[in-house]
């Protein structure tokens, strides 16, 4: 067992050197391994970022009850109560009195309120579903209008649809294209190790006079492709990140204007684990294909 | 050790390399292969080092048929056997220290223990004071010596070599098969192809070659 793992250490150690022996050759790799991790990668995070923007700015996501006016405690106690019910997601109650002060703070329509004599807008639930495909939006809606109590039912149905069309097609696309940019870094890898292959035919050559095995022989390109890999990964999260830091401020400025504390989100930790594993995952398998194909000929 | 029965080695040009080799040679032996040019002894070495296979016939060493050896196989068969060739097969972008040690690395030996036996093989070889250096530093006798050690540092039971005095000046040679000598006395079976009789010591056979054929056991 300690063979084992000194064997997979010292290949380890075999990749990182030739990694590290030739700087300018591994910068190059990795700029086109961040490049094409990279791209994907922040699409998938534009959309989630969309999607969520769209959900707060819209309230497309949102189904809002409104209460029969006259009601009281005890009918939004029983809707409450039937919320828990159901489970639909995260709900919170708007008190009429909590609208009205709203409607005041809301551009232009200071006088408007102002000139009501009394409170005409009814208690209210905000409804943000946990399941926001469109027909699971619908069907929720329609349970809700079943309920006593509930006045009326406000879902924008038709931008959730286009909404939705809007995001399937967009990650089909980025999906695409993540499979064309994964085949590129599978492709980058398998060439790399192919030209390190022929500049070490002389070692492989006699590594196997000498008892190398299969395995020992393709270890140290599988792990150099891995390493590559994982590197390319974390060189994609440092131009997301980079990109993300430059555009934050001009960014920011868009969403005062749509006057919402809407934060864009960046990868999460497991994201950006994924992303690096990802790397690793693709670069192992373009050094494996090579390896499968190359050193059968020496000796 | 070894045991080859009607063994012919036929190339797909129809070149008969080998033809109906048969022979024995017993554990701790030390054996000469001679001829002349085109005999067919570098062949035989690639037949005993499991690097081609025969055509027909069987070679059995250290109780392994290398007929019928599985691809599999082939490497830890050769972990027990010593090669030494006649171009030498050194890295040259590793140091002396690091030709030695690729042996122990492959057969998955501790660092340290490879460590203490690659400066043991040195020392015997007498170059562990060049263990820093390049190969290519080296003269044409210190490479021959570099090429032993790094066969003999596996302690294999078996060593083969294939023409190791040739392009050698006198006195190296003399070193070389001195050093064979030292090997052979503490029980390693030696199988040596040379096509040079005239360094045959004594207490050793010689199997001679012509055309293939063993003309002279």
């Amino acid at each position: 067992m300690g063979a084992f793992f000194s064997g997979h250490l010292a290949a380890a150690r075999s990749a990182a050197r030739r990694l590290a022996a030739s700087p300018l050759n591994t910068l190059l790799s990795l700029v086109v391994i961040g490049a094409a991790l990279a791209l994907p990668a922040a699409g998938w995070l534009t959309l989630d970022n969309v999607q969520r923007f769209a959900g707060k700015v819209s309230g497309a996501q949102q189904i809002s009850l409104f209460l029969t006016p006259g009601g009281g405690e005890k009918e939004a106690a029983e809707i409450e109560t039937r919320l828990a019910g159901l489970s639909p997601g995260k709900w919170r109650f708007v008190a009429r009195e909590e609208a009205l002060k709203r409607l005041r703070e809301t551009e232009g329509m200071a006088d408007v309120a102002a000139g009501l004599t009394r409170n005409p807008l009814p208690d209210a639930f905000i409804v943000e579903p946990g399941d926001v495909r469109p027909e699971a939006l619908e069907n929720l809606a329609e349970i809700f209008r079943s309920w006593p109590a509930v006045a009326h039912v406000q879902l924008d149905s038709a931008w959730s649809r286009r909404l939705d069309v809007f995001l399937r097609l967009a990650r089909l696309a980025v999906g695409i294209f993540a499979g064309l940019f994964a085949g590129m870094l599978v492709a980058v890898t398998f060439n790399t190790i192919r030209l390190q292959i022929l500049a070490r035919a002389a070692e492989i050559e006699v590594s196997r006079l000498f008892g190398a095995t299969d395995a020992f022989i393709r270890r140290p390109f599988l792990y150099f492709g891995a390493l590559q890999g994982a590197l390319g990964g974390l060189f994609a999260l440092s131009l997301i990140a980079g990109a993300g830091w430059s555009l934050a401020g001009p960014a920011g400025e868009l969403l005062l204007l749509y006057g919402t504390d809407f934060v864009p989100r960046g990868p999460s930790p497991a994201q950006a684990g994924a992303l690096v594993g990802v790397g690793a995952a693709l670069g192992w398998l373009g050094a494996r294909i090579s390896v499968s194909i190359h050193p059968r000929g020496f000796a | 050790m070894i045991s080859a029965s009607a063994v012919t080695k036929r190339y797909p040009q129809g070149i008969e390399a080998l033809k109906d080799l048969s022979f024995e040679i017993g554990d701790g032996e030390l054996v000469f292969i001679t001829g002349h040019s085109g005999a067919g002894k570098s062949t035989l070495f690639h037949l005993l080092a499991a690097i081609e296979k025969p055509t027909s016939g069987s070679i059995v060493v250290d109780g392994q048929n290398l007929a019928a050896l599985r691809r599999g196989a082939i490497p830890y068969l050769r972990r027990k056997l010593g090669l030494i060739f006649q171009d030498q097969k050194l890295l040259f972008d590793r140091s002396v220290l690091d030709n030695v040690l690729l042996p122990l690395s492959i057969a998955g030996l501790p660092p340290r223990e490879a460590m203490r036996r690659a400066h043991a093989a040195l020392d015997k070889v007498g170059l562990l004071d060049r263990e820093r250096a390049w190969p290519i530093a080296l003269s044409g006798g210190e490479q021959q010596r570099l090429a032993i050690a790094r066969a003999v540092v596996n302690r294999p039971s078996l060593l083969l070599a294939d023409e190791p005095t040739a392009n050698l000046d006198r006195e190296s040679a003399g070193q070389i098969l001195d050093l064979f000598r030292s090997f052979h006395q503490v029980g390693v079976t030696l199988v040596i192809i040379t096509h040079d009789p005239q360094w045959m010591t004594r207490g050793a056979r010689m199997l001679r070659l012509a055309r293939g054929r063993l003309v002279d056991a």
